[in-house]
């Protein structure tokens, strides 16, 4: 378990999700003649004009309009992605001069599949809780792409969610505790220079996702002495809808409990940005005192867990920026043809 | 100061001279502005160009041109100030007569802009505008009038068609001008059945992308008053914000009135002595703002003029007699030389079917960017 | 754009970084030298707060080059709150949506990319207020 030394927890946190959307029934209706089941209803798609930057500068922006900090105090600025614009060139850089935390901060591009940004906000609660810093923004944003015609082009979505770290008296919520479980299980992967990622396809649930998910929330809740039932809230990473639905099963969730923080039917699997952004919808419902197990997942793998509870502050800051469900509901459908434009899938030379 | 007269006028017509370079079209303009003149060589030459770099990658036409046509030694330059180039090349010319400095004056206008492919000429025109706020914001030059004139239609409460009438003018005398680029009339539906461009702009809106060059010899009155076809009155230049953001108010030409006034003034005229107005008519809306700005037309009513008892041969102000920018085209920095040799034209009974009657005043206005460099000329038959 | 160029204005573009002017106290956008409005020379940093609304706008079908992937897209002048007028891209927006006087607030995007190696251009462009738009 991994407990800072001094208490830490959400100070601010700020979602985004793109305009677009694609319906999985479209991805259906190209690739397998519109047969076949729908992993979910429709995904995020970015536009030309928007990348893992552009967002991650929203959701930053979202973030400290609710937190309203002295944003030069941000010690460390963290984007954790697998579509940073550059490969080598951070994009936490341009993220910190385009909030005006630049230039006395920390700052890093980080990569673990969709585990990069709940790795950010655990390395984000040793800078705090150490009293190294007094704040950290930590994001997690994708442009997820899939190969055309694979299982994954029906979900890998557009969108993510920063948090800003801080001391736990200024905190909308507390991180009672963190745990980290990392395994080398090969379930998923890119390598350097390809477009698409290459999977494990079945092998990605059991010895993958579900162990590495339902471990460490297990873990978690052991070590902290918590049950299910003390948390009003789960989320879960969600590539698709069925596998968090099934994981929160497992670890003795009920439904009721996963429903807020389930985005994946609406806006589709935004890898880096899937829990995290799951967490602020949740965020933008919870009351003080609620309890919240929030667990990601990255292929590779690992999943980190976290132990949240909800202050009085909360009340007070959500309605400053644009709630996650805003986002939601401002979505114009495109159809393949212009997913493929919008996503860079033409050969223009 | 010495008062300064025309001597000589020269030009090739304006097309797609794909048989020719820039040096070329400046030989053919300054042989027959020589010939016209009646002289072998001259003291200096000033050329005016804008895109020669940017779309040729060859600056230091000045003495390339010098050269080229013979005149190996004599002083020659470039005189740059974006589509205003010409009218500027005429300026340094007036100045270096007016002062004493030289006695013949030669002052060509020319621009090669076929030699390059279409986003690379919309990208050069966009070098007239502020590079760092307005073109890396992904605007173009039209996109910058369609701008304005989509304001002007909002605020005055004006339609797209009733801006039919510059077009229509400005083909109509084009027609009659064998040095025009486009030498047939057009309708009203033409106009509005025309591709979009930038919206509200469509292609009857724009002058053409094209080549040409245009020549005027300058000397002393005194000396050369025998010999002269028409005397320069006005020479006045005006500046604005190169963005039309940066603008006091956008729809209001600032330069083009401080330019007009100050031409008026030195001229000692007033617009309604103006016999014929030589318009910076590169979109529709550059005419309608330009009429505003110059006094002959009060603010938002300038599109009012846009018909043939306005602006036609034998209307209240006749303007673009020759086609303009619209029809006899608009070879960036040769246009202000062209207007000159134009207005001579009329000032000498020699515009054929579209002369004005009785023309004694001819003013010419050229214009850098959207309205940041405005120069006016006022030129008196003899 | 030039590397040096784009560094140069990265905060003008990222974020709309203005000055306020010490003589006349009106907000200057680009940043400049001289006051525009009152010739004074002294000037203070600001931040400007992004929102605005539409004074004209076009839609460009012939994009300038290295725009060529984004046509058609939507152009406007943006009136902005606190008093200067910029240039800059509508995104987020149907064409045959804009209106003049629509509210608009700014958004950092992506401008222009040189080719697949080169650097990405980030600036500000301008949306519909997104509660509006939801």
């Amino acid at each position: 378990m991994l407990k800072p030394a001094h208490d830490v927890g959400i100070v601010g946190y700020g979602a985004y999700v793109p305009r677009f959307r694609l319906p999985a029934s479209e991805v259906a209706r190209v690739w397998t003649d519109g047969t076949g089941g729908l992993p979910i209803k429709e995904k995020a798609v970015a536009g030309l004009d928007e990348d893992t930057l552009t967002m991650s500068v929203e959701a930053a922006r979202n973030a400290l309009a609710r937190a309203q900090i002295d944003v030069t105090q941000i010690r460390a600025v963290w984007v954790g992605s697998e579509s940073h614009p550059y490969a080598v060139k951070p994009t936490s850089t341009i993220v910190a001069e385009a909030i005006g935390a630049a230039p006395f901060t920390q700052a890093a591009d980080l990569e673990f599949a969709c585990k990069a940004g709940s790795e950010a906000i655990v390395m984000g609660m040793g800078i705090v809780g150490s009293q190294m810093g007094r704040y950290v923004l930590a994001i997690g944003m994708d442009t997820a792409q899939g190969r055309p015609g694979d299982a994954l082009e029906y979900t890998a979505a557009s969108g993510g969610a920063a948090f800003i770290v801080g001391p736990a008296e200024e905190s909308v919520a507390v991180y009672e505790a963190a745990l980290s479980h990392v395994t080398d299980t090969p379930d998923f992967w890119r390598r350097a220079y390809s477009h698409y990622p290459s999977h494990g396809h079945r092998f990605t649930g059991e010895p993958a996702y579900f162990e590495h998910v339902v471990s460490a929330g297990q873990e978690l809740m052991q070590e902290l002495g918590t049950q299910p039932s003390d948390y009003k809230y789960v989320v879960l990473h969600q590539p698709n809808t069925k596998f968090p639905q099934r994981a929160a099963q497992i670890l003795g969730f009920q439904p009721e409990q996963l429903k807020t923080g389930l985005l994946v039917p609406v806006i589709g699997n935004t890898y880096a940005g899937s829990s995290l952004i799951g967490l602020t919808a949740v965020l933008d419902e919870a009351q003080p005192g609620d309890r919240i197990l929030m667990v990601s997942f990255g292929s590779g793998a690992g999943s980190d867990a976290f132990s949240i509870r909800v202050t009085d502050k909360l009340n007070e800051v959500r309605d400053r920026a644009p709630r996650t469900q805003d986002y939601i509901a401002r979505r114009k459908l495109i159809d393949y043809a212009t997913y493929v434009r919008y996503r860079h899938k033409l050969q223009m030379n | 100061m010495r008062d300064v007269v025309i001597i000589g006028v020269g030009q090739t017509r304006v097309e797609e001279h794909w048989g020719k370079s820039l040096r070329h079209m400046a030989h053919d303009a300054v042989m027959a502005a020589m010939k016209d003149a009646g002289i072998e060589t001259a003291d200096a030459l000033y050329v005016g160009n804008m895109l020669s770099g940017e779309l040729g990658g060859q600056e230091h036409v000045g003495a390339l041109v010098a050269d080229f046509i013979g005149l190996r030694g004599i002083e020659a330059m470039k005189v740059e100030a974006a589509c205003a180039s010409g009218a500027a090349a005429l300026r340094v010319g007036m100045f270096a007569v007016a002062s004493g400095i030289h006695d013949v004056v030669m002052v060509c206008g020319v621009e090669k802009m076929t030699d390059a492919v279409g986003d690379e000429v919309t990208s050069g025109l966009a070098t007239a505008a502020d590079q760092e706020y307005e073109v890396s914001q992904g605007i173009s030059f039209v996109g910058l009038n369609a701008l304005l004139m989509r304001r002007y239609m909002h605020q005055f409460d004006v339609k797209h068609e009733h801006f039919a009438g510059f077009a229509v003018n400005a083909h109509k005398n084009g027609a009659n001008n064998p040095n025009a680029m486009f030498q047939s009339p057009i309708k009203a539906e033409t106009y509005l059945r025309a591709s979009m461009i930038a919206d509200p702009i469509n292609l009857m809106d724009s002058s053409p992308v094209c080549d040409g060059a245009a020549c005027v010899i300058l000397a002393p009155a005194d000396g050369y008053r025998a010999r002269a076809k028409a005397h320069i009155l006005a020479s006045a230049v005006a500046t604005d914000s190169l963005a039309i953001h940066d603008r006091r108010d956008p729809l209001t030409l600032d330069a083009v009135a401080l330019s007009s006034q100050k031409a008026y003034a030195q001229a000692r005229i007033t617009p309604t002595d103006v016999d014929l107005f030589e318009v910076h008519d590169a979109f529709t809306i550059m005419a309608a703002l330009s009429l505003e700005a110059a006094g002959f037309a009060p603010r938002g009513r300038g599109v009012c003029m846009a018909v043939d008892n306005e602006i036609g041969i034998e209307g209240r102000l006749p303007i673009s007699t020759m086609g303009g920018l619209k029809s006899r085209g608009h070879p960036v920095g040769a246009t202000g030389v062209y207007q000159i040799v134009e207005v001579v034209a009329q000032l000498t009974g020699q515009a054929g079917k579209n002369q004005v009657q009785g023309a004694r005043i001819g003013m010419a206005q050229n214009i850098g960017g959207s309205g940041a460099t405005v120069i006016t000329h006022i030129l008196g038959g003899v | 754009m030039s590397i040096p160029r784009n560094w140069r204005t990265r905060q003008q573009r990222y974020s709309l970084k203005a000055e306020v002017c010490n003589t006349c106290n009106k907000h200057i956008f680009p940043p400049r030298d001289v006051c525009p409005h009152c010739a004074a020379e002294k000037q203070s940093w600001t931040n400007l707060s992004g929102q605005g609304e539409v004074f004209s706008y076009t839609t460009m079908y012939n994009a300038p080059a290295g725009f060529e992937e984004y046509a058609p897209y939507t152009m406007a002048l943006v009136k902005l709150a606190e008093g200067p007028m910029v240039t800059a891209q509508l995104t987020d927006v149907d064409a045959q949506d804009v209106k003049i006087g629509m509210p608009v607030e700014m958004v950092t995007r992506k401008l222009s990319q040189e080719g697949e190696e080169g650097q990405i251009l980030y600036g500000y462009k301008f949306r519909p207020m997104l509660r509006e738009a939801a």
